[in-house]
């Protein structure tokens, strides 16, 4: 990992427009979120459902164009970018996706899976990029001759396997994984986490690890950023976070991953309620409503992002527990 | 380094051909069709008289073994005529299917890719030429075209297209969605290669089954238009205005061969192009995987 920032996002927001002929409320589906990335860093963001973490993965691969806020891509502005300076930023950032079943274009074979992403780039010439598929094939630890499969034939964690090879066949700078292991079964999830790790040490790539589950976030990412309700919560160093989580929210997250000793009576810290909606959130604090320490002050301002340690930032204005 | 051609697995296409031949009603459909398509196209080959040859000796003869299915009020052998005829439909069914199939999923697929503006405004202008009334419409194209081989095309071509496109537009606002055309944009697809990369491929059912449908609604059109004197005119022959040449009463009731055989001609190709359209749909329908 190096010092240099490949992305930069600063108070990046994203309304989303209510549908039926501009009433209705608009979804607030993420507010002022700010984070760097270093090349060659792991970073996770994790929050429950509809807390807004697909959205910020789409935003960071120019997917989703942002309501207000900026996105420096290795020292680049990414907002209103030029048809064809997008397209060239799209080779470098890429992005895996959640449902491998849907990923996969039905009708094409892995091999023009594969290749689509150096057709439309223009890279290389036919039996250059049948040669990079196939190489992206190999190192997903696939068989050469899934090439000329078609996706049905694969499954669940093997398809998810192609998926990743699709991202590595541009050799992107970033990438966004969108809980690439959530709809896998339990014993193929390691398999794809491993893997992924493997590519992200071998490659030196830079991941941006989108997922709801802490532990799996812990074992990838070297810094982690919760999320709730759009908002960003808690970001700090994984080791810094998991060893000592500041606020509520991650406490209270944390004490919900079950523990492999059976004899181990955790105290559970169980949150009350469902996430609000984001068309309606919350004054002040958007955790307040289901915060256990909550306090009256908590409805009045909406806490900053502050760094605590170093390194270790929270936005929650009670910094008396403990 | 690998041997794709031994290995490579049977695509969508090819699946659905499979179910498609296991289709009673499809098989027999193209078992009819075929060998129309087959006569149609070869008769001047082994059919010794000509559709426009008069033999005025041989005026409203019932058949015969010179003349197989009779001949008309001006002595033109009926089988020449219908031969010809069944060429001149077909070619007009044909092509309008082609102009209103390429027509349609070009409009569809810019309302459906082209963003909620053009969308809107694309969709609009489909449901007013819905409202249409078709045969007033016909009448009214028609009678500022003219008649003719052309024109009817360009008529029946201009009214068909509207169902197309809503269809392809509905799969298409689906497919935009999906993650793979998603993964598409991120690696940076334009409109263009979105649309032939996985616009086409994942219409081409709905293109198929239309395409094969409106064939058959092609040659209704036609023999409408010209028997009602708008479509193709005498002394070209097409199944329509062999119809309506012998519309006439004592036509009618004396000399059934000279409407009963195109009438029959029209019938059985229709019939015959519905069973495998209808065994296209069956066949591109993955549902149907399942029985």
């Amino acid at each position: 990992m190096s010092d240099e920032l490949l992305l930069e996002v600063s108070g990046l927001t994203k309304d989303f427009a209510p549908v039926a002929f501009g009433r209705g409320p608009v979804v607030r589906a993420v507010q002022d979120v700010s984070f760097n990335i270093r090349r060659g860093e792991v970073v996770g963001l994790v929050g429950e459902s509809g807390s807004g973490k697909t959205t910020i993965g789409r935003m960071v691969a120019q997917l989703v164009p942002p309501t207000s806020g900026s996105i420096h891509f290795d020292g680049v502005e990414t907002t209103g970018l030029s048809r064809r300076e997008l397209r060239r930023l799209h080779a470098r950032v890429q992005y895996i996706f959640q449902d491998p079943f849907a990923s996969l274009s039905p009708r094409m074979t892995i091999g023009e899976i594969l290749t689509e992403g150096l057709d439309i780039q223009r890279i290389g010439s036919k039996s250059e990029r049948i040669a990079k598929a196939a190489k992206a094939l190999a190192s997903v630890d696939l068989p050469p001759d899934a090439i000329s499969r078609y996706p049905h034939e694969f499954s669940g964690g093997q398809r998810q396997r192609i998926g990743i090879a699709r991202a590595l066949t541009l050799a992107p700078e970033l990438i966004v994984a969108d809980e690439p292991v959530s709809a896998l079964d339990v014993s193929i999830q390691a398999q794809i986490v491993n893997l992924l790790r493997d590519l992200q040490a071998r490659l030196g790539l830079t991941m941006l690890f989108i997922a709801h589950d802490l532990a799996v976030v812990e074992y990838v990412a070297d810094t982690v950023i919760v999320l709730y309700l759009g908002r960003i919560m808690e970001m700090a160093p994984s080791r810094k976070l998991y060893a000592s989580p500041q606020h509520p929210y991650t406490r209270a997250l944390l004490s919900a991953v079950p523990s492999p000793d059976p004899s181990e009576r955790p105290n559970r810290q169980i949150l009350k309620g469902d996430i609000p909606s984001p068309a309606n959130p919350p004054s002040g604090c958007v955790f307040r409503t289901r915060c256990p320490v909550a306090v009256e002050a908590c409805a009045n301002i909406v806490p900053p992002l502050r760094e605590t340690a170093k390194g270790h930032f929270k936005a929650c204005i009670r910094d008396d527990l403990d | 380094m690998m041997s794709s051609t031994k290995t490579r697995s049977a695509g969508p296409i090819r699946r659905a051909m499979s179910r498609f031949l296991n289709n009673g009603a499809a098989v027999t459909g193209s078992a009819i069709l075929i060998p129309i398509l087959l006569l149609t196209l070869t008769y001047d080959l082994w059919w010794p008289y000509k559709p426009n040859d008069i033999d005025l000796l041989a005026m409203n003869q019932g058949p015969s073994s010179a003349h197989w299915l009779g001949s008309d009020g001006v002595g033109r052998d009926i089988m020449a005529r219908l031969m010809q005829g069944g060429r001149i439909s077909l070619l007009v069914a044909t092509a309008s299917m082609a102009v209103s199939t390429f027509i349609g999923f070009f409009i569809g697929a810019v309302a459906g890719f082209g963003g909620r503006l053009v969308d809107g405004a694309t969709m609009r202008f489909v449901d007013l030429a819905m409202t249409l009334p078709p045969i007033i419409f016909l009448l009214v194209l028609a009678s500022i075209v003219g008649s003719g081989i052309m024109p009817t095309i360009f008529v029946i071509s201009l009214l068909s297209w509207p169902v197309l496109s809503r269809m392809v537009r509905a799969r298409l606002l689906e497919l935009r969605e999906r993650d793979f055309v998603v993964a598409s944009r991120g690696m940076g697809a334009g409109l263009w290669h979105l649309l032939v990369r996985h616009g086409l491929p994942n219409t081409i059912d709905i293109l198929v089954v239309y395409a094969t449908l409106q064939v058959a609604n092609g040659i209704l059109l036609e023999a409408g238009l010209s028997f009602l004197g708008l479509g193709v005119t005498p002394p070209e022959a097409s199944w329509g205005n062999m119809l309506n040449a012998a519309r006439a009463t004592h036509v009618l009731e004396n000399y059934p061969f000279q409407w009963m055989f195109p009438g029959a001609a029209l019938v059985v190709t229709v019939l015959a192009i519905n069973f495998v359209g209808d065994g296209l749909r069956d066949a591109f329908d993955p549902r149907s995987e399942l029985k």
